[in-house]
């Protein structure tokens, strides 16, 4: 191998390195082809600029070529296994960009006269259909637009209830487990109320008598809801979650389910029969949607009878007249909680993933949670006795290791992580949940073969013996073999450089 | 006089009524590389256990609580541009605030070095 | 099944390699009473080909923006996207991979991120800008809990010509989050903002307008942003239509505190009104203060130059409940197809772009103004104006829509008891041809005859 050999131009074989769009385009170059401005009056009033913003432009070849060697630079799902525990990160069918970008879907306006939509809004009251069967649930919110912007719809839902009984004074406090996502306290807090942590038990669950003397400590009538990953962010299912949701109720909570992990369960298990109240779905885990880089995603909220009153605007009714969109208050019989986003949510990702559920139907989306079940079990079970997992066997969708099996080899999860990357492998989620030590979760998903996991396995196998073994160079050095070397995050944090700047950048590149 | 420490890990140096305040240097081994400080105004009122400041590393943010109550009456202005100096000098150039206290009695319940030194100790 | 990989067999030999009799032995901590045995009441799997003529067949009942003169607009707008913008989305490591967690292997996408936010910079006029959040009614949102934080108060001062969508998101979170707002009237003509100066009180914290209106006015509110800072208070400049920033005066410029704005208009469709874009830009004072991720240069162990996401403790998966927003995923693709359609048009190319816009705006104004019983409202705009008319706007647009154009948003639409049944908003862009603006007049004198 060799990682040192220096090169004229600092390409690496088809690693190529490419400039910023600053340093290579000018602000006079255009890859459209524009028309002629038409004659006509300007009617700008005061507020004309008197020149171009000083942006660069490319052609068309350019430009492309910048994306291209830039897209060279990223690890992605369609080029290998992306193990990123409660990421969901599988295959995403081309057939759904296909009819996504269908203009009957694509090309529409979301203010047309409904109309001329009577196809779209059929679409979003199919999906709504499928989700409200595959969750067990009487109504969907499906305007939110990611998943933690469902955690808010839900939990908005939950809190207009509350207002409704005229409890808003008293039920302050919402239980969130220590295991939880960020955004679930984030969440709480942004809607005024106090987050009160609950303690894991040596299983990896919720602590069930420690769950009921947080409910009960000030009688229950100051809790207004828990937010309960399930399953949960160890690759948990919660075997005491209907004891704990009766529990709730019995003292007028809601419960709130983080849906991030439904694909280890979709088509098995109703959160409906759990006694879930409000859980939003991300349609870019479970049903396929890409991620994008980091979105967009969409995060439709299914709502029990307790608070499918509150789902907010707008959302698809139909008759014999056809479907209709109730966008206002005024059209409403319902009092909804008022509008999570501008128009009607994330469209092109409804298509996407009514697309995914179409097409796997109602038995291939319960063979979807087995074998999700089934390739991460098979990893653990492969794994365990070289890693050290903290909780027992069975794990649903992911496999949760500590960092025990590391002690004393001076290697920890990051360089763990990072040795991954020149094995080909994007890492797993690394440090979450905060309840284990040096946590990895991986989650292989179903869309795995055999073969890929077995290849991944061996892979594990042999980085646990070589950091055993003392190798730490294989790990403290890496990655050595990626378009780039580990970053310096210290720096980027202390000395912000969040934009392009001719001076600072230059100065910089030049040191 | 010579230093008091919490359990939060802070260090507490009293000058007659007014007290410097930072954290020590177990704290900062624990953060890593400091990359921000967020210190009080000057003025603001604390009680025992408030926030009063805000550290930051790449990965983490942890708050720092007064360890008693009282008046901020000047905040560390050079942390601003070299949060560092928490990593480089946690016990004298890195540190966070200085208040004026409003019970001296508080200084009671806080740990001397050390059974601050056996506390960490114990922590492993 | 075509998306699973496991044959049957696989499927045995692993269960046996696990030591488990079947699946279900994997599924025990389910409780019995939510175990189902049975499929979900829906349909089978389906072949790609039964599954796309069932969403063709849904497809095929709308009417497209590209098969008719076309003129809506109100805060989503039908531009032209190059063929390679959708080329560069789609592929696959951009496409299909996660927010970048690792950077080592995921700079294309911190490049372009980096790349799009000095962008956002330089169109707003501002210092910084996050790698995106869901979009513009959202983006507000965030500014006005921003704005809060930063001054520590509690209540904010709203425009009454800010899309309605925007108020509603806005009131929603505010009400939900303990904050009080204050909205002017509802009137579609332009004005100076002296009305907003008055409604600012001791425990305002920032005054919101917009910037084209919802009506489609333009205004250089640079005396109106001085007053409100006068006041203690922050600026917030609301851009719903980006293309608007290659010509008019960047609201940067104008004196804004925080800006934020809609940028479906460069590299993005319709799409039924999402996935869009929302741009996010403030002050660097402001910057920890700021909701989204924000993406940094920084340098490898061997002194190259990379990207890495920057100031997370800003964020929920850091700081939990003390984070400055709950957000995660954003728009990460649709700020890819943004910054590239703005990569190849340049600044003098999306000047020219604009420039046509504002022209076909222009042209399709006097055309419908010259009909009896057509006002214009609007008196300076961009690509979009007001105009009332003599009939209620809804029913226009029906019959507008039945004669096979699509007209214009009734303001009405979204603002039902707001007294404007005669207003209606109408957008023209570059995709509007002559024909297309001859054909919308013609048709409008008749349904108005």
């Amino acid at each position: 191998m060799s990682a040192d050999k220096q090169t004229f131009t600092g390409n690496r074989g088809l690693v190529l390195e490419e400039a910023l769009i600053f340093e290579i385009g000018v602000s006079s170059k255009c890859g459209v082809d524009l028309e002629p401005v038409p004659d006509a009056p300007t009617m700008l009033g005061d507020c004309g600029a008197n020149q171009a913003v000083d942006l660069p432009g490319l052609s068309e070849p350019e430009a492309v070529r910048h994306y291209v060697r830039l897209s060279q630079k990223n690890h992605s799902i369609d080029a290998g296994l992306y193990p990123l525990g409660s990421c969901t990160m599988k295959h995403n069918p081309r057939l759904n960009e296909k009819m996504a970008r269908l203009p009957g879907f694509g090309d529409i306006h979301p203010l047309q006269p409904q109309s001329s939509v009577q196809g779209a809004l059929e679409l979003m009251d199919t999906l709504a259909h499928w989700l409200k069967t595959l969750t067990g649930m009487p109504a969907v919110a499906l305007s939110p637009k990611a998943g933690a912007h469902g955690e808010l719809c839900g939990m908005m839902a939950i809190r207009a209830a509350i207002e409704a009984k005229g409890e808003l004074g008293t039920r302050k406090r919402v239980l969130v487990p220590e295991s939880a996502h960020g955004t679930n306290p984030a969440t709480a807090a942004l809607l005024g109320f106090k987050v009160d942590g609950i303690p894991a038990n040596a299983e990896g669950r919720v602590d069930l008598e420690a769950f009921k003397a947080k409910l009960h400590e000030n009688g229950g009538d100051d809790v207004a809801a828990i937010m309960l990953t399930n399953p949960n962010t160890c690759g948990l299912f919660e075997p005491d979650i209907i004891e704990i949701a009766d529990a709730l109720h019995a003292v007028g909570g809601y419960f709130y389910c983080d849906g991030a992990n439904f694909n280890a369960i979709v088509g098995r298990v109703r959160p409906g029969d759990l006694g879930v109240d409000a859980m939003h779905i991300n349609l870019h885990k479970t049903f396929s949607t890409p991620h994008g880089g980091g979105g967009p995603g969409s995060g439709p909220t299914v709502l029990s009878d307790r608070l499918a009153a509150y789902a907010p605007l707008p959302y698809v009714i139909s008759d014999d007249g056809g479907y209709h969109l109730v966008e206002d208050q005024t059209q409403a019989e319902a009092p909804a909680f008022g509008r999570m986003v501008a128009f009607h949510g994330q469209m092109g990702m409804f298509v996407r993933a009514l697309s995914y559920m179409m097409s796997h139907g109602s038995d291939g989306l319960r063979q979807v949670a087995e074998d999700a079940v089934l390739n991460a079990n098979y990893v653990l079970a492969t794994l365990k006795d070289m890693m050290s997992a903290p909780f027992g066997a069975p794990c649903m969708h992911e496999a949760l290791f500590d960092d025990s099996f590391l002690k004393d080899t001076g290697v920890d999860t990051l360089d763990f992580a990072k040795a991954m990357i020149d094995e080909g492998y994007h890492p797993m989620t690394m440090y979450f949940p905060l309840v284990v030590h040096g946590a990895m979760l991986i989650e292989p998903t179903e869309t795995e073969s055999k073969a890929t996991l077995d290849l991944f396995v061996a892979t594990m196998r042999d980085l646990v013996a070589s950091a055993k073994a003392g190798d730490l160079n294989r790990f403290k050095q890496a990655p050595e073999l990626a378009p780039r070397r580990r970053l310096d995050e210290t720096q980027a944090a202390r000395n912000p450089v969040l934009r392009w700047q001719a001076d600072i950048c230059e100065a910089q590149a030049a040191e | 006089m010579s230093k008091k420490f919490t359990k939060d890990h802070e260090w507490i140096s009293l000058d007659g009524d007014v007290a410097t305040v930072g954290i020590t240097n177990y704290a900062q081994e624990q953060l890593g590389d400091v990359v921000f400080v967020e210190v009080p105004e000057t003025g603001q009122q604390v009680a025992q256990g408030d926030d009063a400041a805000v550290v930051e590393s790449v990965k983490a943010a942890s708050e720092v609580y007064a360890p008693l109550s009282g008046e901020v009456v000047e905040g560390n202005a050079a942390l601003e541009a070299t949060p560092e100096l928490v990593n480089q000098s946690p016990d004298n150039e890195g540190w966070f605030f200085k208040m004026k206290l409003s019970d001296a009695g508080e200084l009671d319940e806080l740990m001397d070095e050390a059974a601050y030194d056996a506390f960490v100790k114990e922590l492993g | 099944m075509r998306y699973l990989p496991l044959t049957p067999a696989d499927r045995q030999s692993m269960l046996a390699t696990i030591g488990a009799g079947s699946i279900d032995d994997l599924f025990v901590d389910v409780p019995a009473a939510a175990r189902r045995d049975e499929d979900v009441d829906l349909p089978r799997h389906q072949s790609e080909m039964q599954v796309e003529r069932q969403l063709s067949a849904m497809a095929s009942k709308n009417t497209t923006a590209s098969s008719v003169p076309f003129f809506c607009g109100a805060g989503a707008y039908k531009h032209h996207v190059p063929a390679s913008v959708d080329h560069i989305i789609q592929r696959s490591e951009f496409l299909t991979s996660y927010t970048p967690y690792q950077p080592e292997i995921t700079q294309g996408t911190l490049q372009y991120l980096f790349e799009f936010q000095t962008q956002v910079c330089e169109l707003t006029g501002m210092p910084v800008a996050n790698a995106s959040m869901y979009d513009g009614s959202t983006a507000a949102a965030e500014a006005v809990l921003m704005a809060h934080r930063v001054t520590r108060k509690s209540r904010a001062v709203l425009s009454g010509r800010l899309h309605p969508h925007y108020t509603a998101v806005i009131e929603n979170l505010s009400e939900m989050g303990g904050f009080t707002l204050a909205q002017s009237p509802r009137q579609p003509e332009a004005s100076n903002g002296d009305e907003l100066l008055a409604m600012i009180d001791d425990d305002t914290s920032c005054v919101v307008i917009q910037n084209p209106d919802f009506f489609g006015n333009v205004a250089d509110f640079s005396a109106l942003a001085a007053n409100v800072q006068a006041k203690g208070c922050l600026l917030i400049a609301v851009v719903p239509e980006v293309m608007s920033l290659g010509l008019l005066k960047r609201p940067g410029d104008m004196g804004a505190d925080i800006v934020v704005g809609e940028g479906q208009s460069l590299g993005n469709g319709l799409n039924f009104g999402g996935p869009y874009v929302g741009l996010f830009a403030a002050r660097e004072k402001h910057v920890r203060q700021m909701p989204g991720r924000l993406c940094g240069e920084t340098v490898d162990a061997d002194g190259q130059r990379g990207f890495v996401l920057t100031l997370s403790t800003r964020e929920q998966h850091i700081r939990r409940d003390k984070a400055t927003s709950n957000i995660c995923t954003n728009s990460g693709l649709c700020s890819l197809a943004f910054t590239a359609h703005m990569t190849l048009l340049g600044g003098q190319g999306l000047r020219h772009l604009a420039q046509i816009n504002h022209a076909r705006a222009a042209q399709l104004s006097q055309s419908l103004t010259a009909i009896d019983g057509v006002e214009l409202i609007s008196r300076a705009f961009f690509n979009e104006f007001s105009i009332r008319l003599s009939r209620k706007a809804v029913d226009v647009v029906d019959d507008l829509a039945d004669k096979g154009v699509l007209g214009g948003v009734p303001a009405a639409r979204l603002l039902p008891d707001g007294g404007l049944d005669d207003v209606l908003i109408v957008a023209a862009t570059e995709v509007n041809t002559d024909e297309d603006i001859a054909s919308y007049a013609a048709v409008l004198q008749e349904v108005l005859s």
